[in-house]
C-alpha cells in the first residue's frame, strides 16, 4: 500500500472487488449488462436478466416449480439420499462438503424431480441443483435421474431433464462415471416405450452429464450462450495450446453444429416444449 | 527393461546380473551358481515390491511404457483378425482399433483402444485418446457384431477421450453418451477388459458390458489422479493421495463390487511377459464368453441391464 493510501482515513478506501455497492436481498447486479435489478421482479422473469436476456443460473426446485403446472406435482426419489462410501477426504471431507452444500442449498443432493402437468400434459421433470457440488453427478443423482424415468413409464408420461452441472462428482470416484452408463441405459428403455425425451442444457453442461443423459434427449434444447461440452475450455487450451475460438462450446455455436435442436429462452420454455410435447404425443395442452 | 522409480533396487540388482553374465563369458571362473542365487533374489525382491505397491504405483505400471497394448494382445489372443476402419461419416479414428477375428475358434468382434508404441506412432494414435470418429468407429463395430450375432470384446486403455478442439466440434459428448445406451442394449454378450489405463468417460465408451474384467495392475476411475489432485487439492503434485482417495485399483473396485474379476499379472507386471499375460488374459475371455454363451441372449441383455440400474450407493 502506498503512503499516500496508508494516510487516507478509512472510509475513503475503495475497494471494489470486496466493498457491496448492492446490498443483498432487495437488489441484485445482472454482471453481464451491470444493470441493478429488483430482486422481485427477477424472480418474476425466470432469473432472466429483463434488460440483457442474461441467463443467470436458477435452483432447481425454483425451475421445476415456474416450469410445472401448479397442481399435481408430485416430488420423486426425495427419500433417496448420499451416503460417503469412499470416506474420500482431499483437503476437506466429502462428509463436510455434503453438509456445507445441504445447509447451503437446502436439498439433500444435486438433483430435484417431480412428476406433474405441463399445460395438462404429463410429465416428469428433474433439474440438476448447480448449487449443489457444481450440480455433480453421483449415486443420488443417478439414482432419482432413473426413477424419473420409471415413474414417466408408469405415468405414460414424457420427460424433461433440465441441465447445468460441471460432470461426474470426483469425490464418488468410480460410482459416479458408471451413473453415465446407469442414465444413459435408462434413457434406451424409455426409448422402447416411445416416450419423448426433452434435454434441456442450461449454462454449464460439462463432462460427465454431458457425455450422457444430457446429449440423448430426443430433442435437445439449449437455453441462451450456455456452455456446453465434454472438456472444459482451460483443459482443451493446455492440451492444444492455441486460444480458443470466439463463441467456442456455447450454444450458438452447437447449434451451428448440429448438437442441439434449438435455443429457446428460459421464460418461453414452458410454451415451446409443451408445444413439442403435443405434437409428439398426439394429444392437446389445455389453457 | 525400464525401470519405475520403486523398481530401482531390482534395476540395480538386474544390471548387476547382467554384468556378472558378461564376466562369466570371459574368465573361466564358474558364476552360474551366483547368477542363479541373485536371481533368486531378485524375484523375492520383485515379490516383496509387488506385494504393497500404492494405487499411485499401480498407477505407474498401468502406464508403463512398454506395457502390452490392445494390438499386442489382438495378435496373441486371437486368430483370422480382420481390422476394419471408419465409421462412414467423416475419417477412421487410429486411436480405437477395430475389428472381426476368431477366439478359441469362434467368431467375435474386437474393439480397443491403442496407444503407440514409439514418438511416431503416439502421435498418430493420439495416445489413445479417440476422437468422437473413434467412438463412433466402435459403436459401428458393435452394431454389426449384434446384426451378426458376434460377441463384442473390448479393451479399454486410454487418458480419456480426447479433449480438442476438433472434438468438441464432432460432438465427443454426443459420441460417448451415444455408445453408453446402444451397449446397455446390445443383443450380443460383451465382455470389457482394462488392460492398462482407464480413463474416464473415454473408457467408459466403450465399457459397458455383461462381464467387467481388469488386469490386477491396471486402473480405472472417473478422472486421473493428476486431474483429480488439481481440482481438490489444487495441485498435480497431490496426485498420490488422489490415486488413494479415489480407489482406481483393480483389488479396490473388486472389493467395492463394481468389477466382476481381477486377471493375475505376471510377477512385476504384464510388459515382463507379454505372452504369460496374454495367455492367462485368453483364457479369462474364454471362460466368462462361454458362461455368457449358455444363456439366451435376451437374459443376457436384461442381466445387463439389472446390472447398471443398481449401480449406485445411496441410503433412504
Amino acid at each position: 500500500m502506498s503512503w499516500f493510501k496508508q494516510i487516507l482515513p478509512s472510509r475513503n478506501k475503495t475497494n471494489g472487488s470486496t466493498r457491496r455497492t448492492v446490498p443483498e436481498g432487495i437488489w441484485t447486479k445482472c454482471h453481464v449488462c451491470q444493470a441493478v435489478l429488483y430482486r422481485a421482479e427477477l424472480e418474476r422473469n425466470n432469473e432472466v436478466c429483463p434488460k440483457c436476456g442474461h441467463h443467470m443460473r436458477i435452483s432447481a426446485r425454483v425451475r421445476l416449480e415456474s416450469f410445472l403446472d401448479e397442481d399435481n406435482r408430485e416430488e420423486i426419489g426425495a427419500d433417496v439420499k448420499p451416503v460417503d462410501i469412499l470416506k474420500f477426504r482431499d483437503g476437506k471431507r466429502y462428509k463436510d462438503r455434503l453438509n456445507q452444500a445441504q445447509r447451503k442449498t437446502g436439498e439433500d443432493d444435486a438433483m430435484v424431480v417431480m412428476s406433474g402437468t405441463l399445460k395438462g400434459l404429463p410429465v416428469v421433470a428433474c433439474a440438476f441443483e448447480f448449487g449443489f457440488m457444481g450440480g455433480s453427478m453421483g449415486s443420488v443423482v443417478g439414482e432419482r435421474f432413473v426413477r424419473g424415468v420409471e415413474t414417466a413409464i408408469e405415468l405414460n408420461a414424457s420427460l424433461i431433464c433440465f441441465s447445468t452441472s460441471g460432470g461426474a462428482r470426483m469425490q464418488e470416484a468410480l460410482f459416479s462415471l458408471m451413473q453415465m452408463a446407469k442414465t444413459s441405459a435408462a434413457i434406451a428403455v424409455l426409448r422402447n416405450y416411445k416416450l419423448p425425451y426433452i434435454s434441456v442444457l442450461a449454462d454449464p453442461t460439462m463432462g460427465g452429464v454431458s457425455a450422457s443423459l444430457a446429449s440423448l434427449g430426443d430433442i435437445n434444447i439449449a437455453e441462451p450462450n450456455a456452455l456446453i461440452g465434454f472438456a472444459g475450455p482451460r483443459v482443451i487450451e493446455q492440451t492444444v495450446r492455441e486460444t480458443l475460438p470466439a463463441g467456442f462450446q456455447r450454444s450458438e455455436f452447437l447449434l451451428e453444429h448440429g448438437d442441439i435442436d434449438m435455443i429457446v429462452d428460459r421464460r418461453q420454455l414452458r410454451d415451446r416444449i409443451s408445444k413439442l410435447l403435443s405434437i409428439l404425443t398426439h394429444r392437446s395442452v389445455t389453457a | 527393461m525400464n525401470f519405475l522409480d520403486f523398481e530401482q533396487p531390482i534395476a540395480e540388482l538386474e544390471a548387476k546380473i547382467e554384468e556378472l553374465k558378461h564376466v562369466g563369458n570371459d574368465k573361466e571362473i564358474n558364476i552360474t551358481e551366483e547368477i542363479t542365487r541373485l536371481k533368486k533374489r531378485s524375484r523375492e525382491l520383485t515379490k516383496s515390491i509387488f506385494s504393497v505397491l500404492t494405487p499411485w504405483q499401480v498407477s505407474q505400471i498401468a502406464r508403463h511404457p512398454q506395457r502390452p497394448y490392445t494390438l499386442d494382445y489382438i495378435d496373441r489372443i486371437f486368430t483370422d483378425f480382420e481390422e476394419l476402419h471408419g465409421e462412414r461419416y467423416f475419417a477412421d479414428d487410429p486411436a480405437i482399433i477395430a475389428g472381426v477375428a476368431r477366439l478359441d475358434g469362434k467368431p467375435v468382434a474386437v474393439i480397443g483402444h491403442q496407444k503407440g508404441r514409439d514418438t511416431r506412432d503416439r502421435i498418430k494414435q493420439n495416445y489413445g485418446m479417440p476422437k468422437p470418429e473413434g467412438y463412433r468407429k466402435a459403436l459401428r463395430i458393435m452394431q454389426l457384431a449384434e446384426r451378426f450375432n458376434l460377441p463384442v470384446l473390448t479393451f479399454i486403455d486410454t487418458p480419456g477421450a480426447y479433449p480438442g478442439i476438433d472434438a468438441e466440434e464432432r460432438g465427443q459428448s454426443e459420441a460417448i453418451a451415444r455408445n453408453l445406451m446402444v451397449m446397455s442394449e446390445l443383443k450380443t454378450p460383451i465382455i470389457a477388459t482394462v488392460i492398462g489405463e482407464g480413463g474416464s468417460g473415454g473408457a467408459l465408451a466403450i465399457g459397458v458390458a455383461d462381464c467387467l474384467l481388469m488386469l490386477q495392475y491396471s486402473t480405472y476411475s472417473v478422472i486421473s489422479p493428476e486431474g483429480c489432485a488439481s481440482i481438490l487439492w489444487k495441485s498435480a503434485d497431490n496426485a498420490k493421495e488422489a490415486a488413494k482417495a479415489m480407489g482406481i485399483t483393480a483389488q479396490r473396485l473388486h472389493e467395492l463390487k463394481l468389477i466382476d474379476r481381477i486377471i493375475e499379472e505376471p510377477l512385476g507386471g504384464a510388459h515382463r511377459s507379454f505372452d504369460d499375460m496374454a495367455n492367462k488374459l485368453k483364457l479369462a475371455l474364454v471362460e466368462e464368453l462361454e458362461q455368457l454363451r449358455s444363456m439366451p441372449t435376451p437374459e443376457v441383455v436384461l442381466q445387463r441391464q439389472n446390472k447398471f440400474r443398481q449401480i449406485g450407493e445411496f441410503k433412504q
